[in-house]
C-alpha cells in the first residue's frame, strides 16, 4: 500500500550521501593517473601483449600527448575475428572521442557513463593533455574511500568530544550548557531537552543516561513553559563524574512543594491538559530518572530545581 | 521483530509524513496514553505510540524517547507545523478514524504484545 512513487521535487531534499559525494568529488580525485597509453603506429598484436601484461581492459591512444583514440578489448576481438591482428592500432581504435575534464565533478562522468556506451573516459587537463583515465570501477572506489573518510571524521569528532575532559587539565573541568525557556512556547517545547540529550550522547554518555537526563530535563522544561510567570532557564553542567541539571525561574513559586511531589497532583489548566500535559507526574518522573532532586521555591524568588545524575565509571 | 511496513500492511492507517522505507523501521513494543508524562515513564525506545493528542508536543516526546512512529486516533488532525517537525525529526505520523482501544487491539492481534523479555 505504500507506493514507491517516481522521483519528484520532494525527493530533492533526500539526496543520499553517495549522490552528494558525486557533486563534491572531482574526477581528478578518483581517476587512475598512471595511464598506459598506446601509439597509433603500434600493431594490434603489440597492443594485446601490453593489455595482458598490464592487466587492463583498454587504453587511450596518444600522439604527442594528445588523445587521438581509444582501444578496448572489444577492438582487439574485432581485429582477431578479422584475422588482422597485425594491423595498426589506428585502424581499429574508436575515434568518436568522449573525454572529461579532470576538474569536472564525478557526477558529470556518471552522466556520460549512463548515456554513452563507453567503459572508460580519457581525462584531460585544461590544455587538452591526457592526465588520467576513469572507469566506473574508479568511481566506485573513489566513493567508497570518501565514505570511509566521512566515517572516520565522524568517529574522530565523537572521540574528541568524549575525551574532552581527559585532554584538558584543571582542578575542576566542566562544560555548561544554558537554554532560555519562554513561557507558553509550546511550539518549541522539548527542543532544549532534545539538544541536551544529543549533547550528552556526543560527550560519551550511555544511551540510558542520555535518555534519563533527557526525560528529567524535558519535564523541567515543560514546567517552565506551563507554570512560570516569565519563563526561565535550563542550565546543565557536565563533569566527568556527574551531570547537574538545573531549572530556575522568577515566579510565581510553588504553593506547597510536598503536594506538588504527590503523583497525580496538578495545577495545570484545562487548556494545558488538553495538550496532554498536567498528568501530575512531572516531578515524580524527574525523581525516578535522576539520582538526586532538590526543589527550592518561594513566592519572592521563584523556583529552583536541581537534578543530579552520577556517572558510573563503567559507563 | 515487527517493522512498520508490517503494521501498515495489516492495519488501515493514513501516513501523514513524507514516505520513508517503512520496512527498515523496527517496532519492538507499543504504548498508549494521552498524558505526556505517562508516556515519558511508560513508553520504551523503538515502540509505537497510540494517542489522540495531535499537537506538536507529541513529536518532541517521541523524539526524546526514540519512538519511531505515532498513531493518532479518532481522526485527530495534527497541524502543518507538527507534520513538518515530525519530518525533520524522522518520526512517522499515522492517522486513523478508529479509537485508541481498537488500534491497540489490532496491534496486539498482530503480535505486538509488549512482552519483550528484554524490556
Amino acid at each position: 500500500m505504500s507506493d514507491q512513487a517516481t522521483l519528484s521535487d520532494n525527493d530533492a531534499g533526500k539526496i543520499t550521501r553517495v549522490e552528494e559525494l558525486g557533486y563534491e568529488l572531482r574526477i581528478s580525485q578518483v581517476m587512475t593517473t598512471n595511464v598506459v597509453t598506446f601509439s597509433p603506429d603500434l600493431s594490434m598484436l603489440e597492443a594485446l601483449d601490453l593489455i595482458q601484461k598490464n592487466r587492463i581492459s583498454g587504453a587511450p591512444v596518444t600522439l604527442n600527448g594528445e588523445v587521438v583514440g581509444i582501444i578496448s578489448t572489444e577492438d582487439l576481438i574485432r581485429a582477431l575475428r578479422d584475422g588482422r591482428i597485425d594491423r595498426k592500432v589506428s585502424d581499429y581504435m574508436s575515434r568518436g572521442l568522449i573525454t572529461a575534464k579532470a576538474t569536472d565533478k564525478v557526477v558529470e562522468a556518471l552522466k556520460v557513463f549512463q548515456k554513452k556506451n563507453v567503459g572508460r573516459l580519457p581525462i584531460l587537463d585544461e590544455n587538452h593533455k591526457l592526465v588520467g583515465l576513469l572507469t566506473k570501477g574508479d568511481i566506485t572506489n573513489g566513493l567508497l574511500t570518501a565514505l570511509q573518510r566521512d566515517y572516520q571524521a565522524e568517529e574522530l569528532i565523537r572521540y574528541r568530544a568524549s575525551h574532552l575532559f581527559e585532554d584538558i587539565e584543571s582542578d575542576r573541568t566542566s562544560l555548561i550548557l544554558r537554554y532560555r525557556i519562554i513561557k507558553d512556547d509550546f511550539l518549541h517545547g522539548g527542543a532544549a531537552s532534545n539538544h541536551i540529550k544529543k549533547a550528552l550522547h556526543r560527550l560519551g554518555a550511555s544511551r540510558q543516561v542520555a535518555r534519563k537526563c533527557g526525560i528529567a530535563v524535558y519535564e523541567a522544561e515543560m514546567n517552565l513553559i506551563i507554570h512560570t510567570t516569565n519563563g526561565g532557564f535550563l542550565r546543565v553542567e557536565v563533569e566527568p563524574h556527574k551531570i547537574t541539571m538545573e531549572a530556575y525561574d522568577d515566579g510565581p513559586g510553588i504553593d506547597d512543594v510536598e503536594k506538588a511531589l504527590t503523583p497525580g497532583y496538578s495545577t495545570a489548566t484545562e487548556e494545558v491538559r488538553n495538550k496532554g500535559f498536567g498528568a501530575g507526574m512531572g516531578l515524580v518522573n524527574i525523581r525516578s530518572c535522576v539520582d538526586e532532586m532538590t526543589i527550592k521555591s518561594s513566592k519572592e524568588s521563584g523556583t529552583n530545581l536541581y537534578m543530579i545524575m552520577y556517572l558510573d565509571k563503567s559507563q | 521483530m515487527f517493522t512498520l511496513q508490517t503494521i501498515l500492511d495489516k492495519i488501515p492507517l493514513k501516513v501523514l509524513t513524507e514516505p520513508v522505507n517503512y520496512s527498515e523501521i523496527e517496532i519492538s513494543s507499543g504504548y498508549a496514553s494521552d498524558l505526556l508524562s505517562c508516556v515519558m515513564t511508560g513508553a520504551k525506545a523503538d515502540g509505537i505510540w497510540v494517542t489522540l493528542i495531535a499537537n506538536i508536543n507529541i513529536v518532541a516526546v517521541a523524539s526524546l524517547l526514540e519512538l519511531p512512529a505515532i498513531i493518532i486516533t479518532e481522526n485527530a488532525q495534527p497541524d502543518a507545523a507538527t507534520i513538518a517537525r515530525a519530518n525533520q525529526e524522522g518520526i512517522v505520523l499515522l492517522s486513523t478514524e478508529a479509537g485508541s482501544y481498537q488500534v491497540v487491539g489490532k496491534l496486539w492481534q498482530l503480535g505486538i504484545t509488549d512482552t519483550d523479555p528484554s524490556g
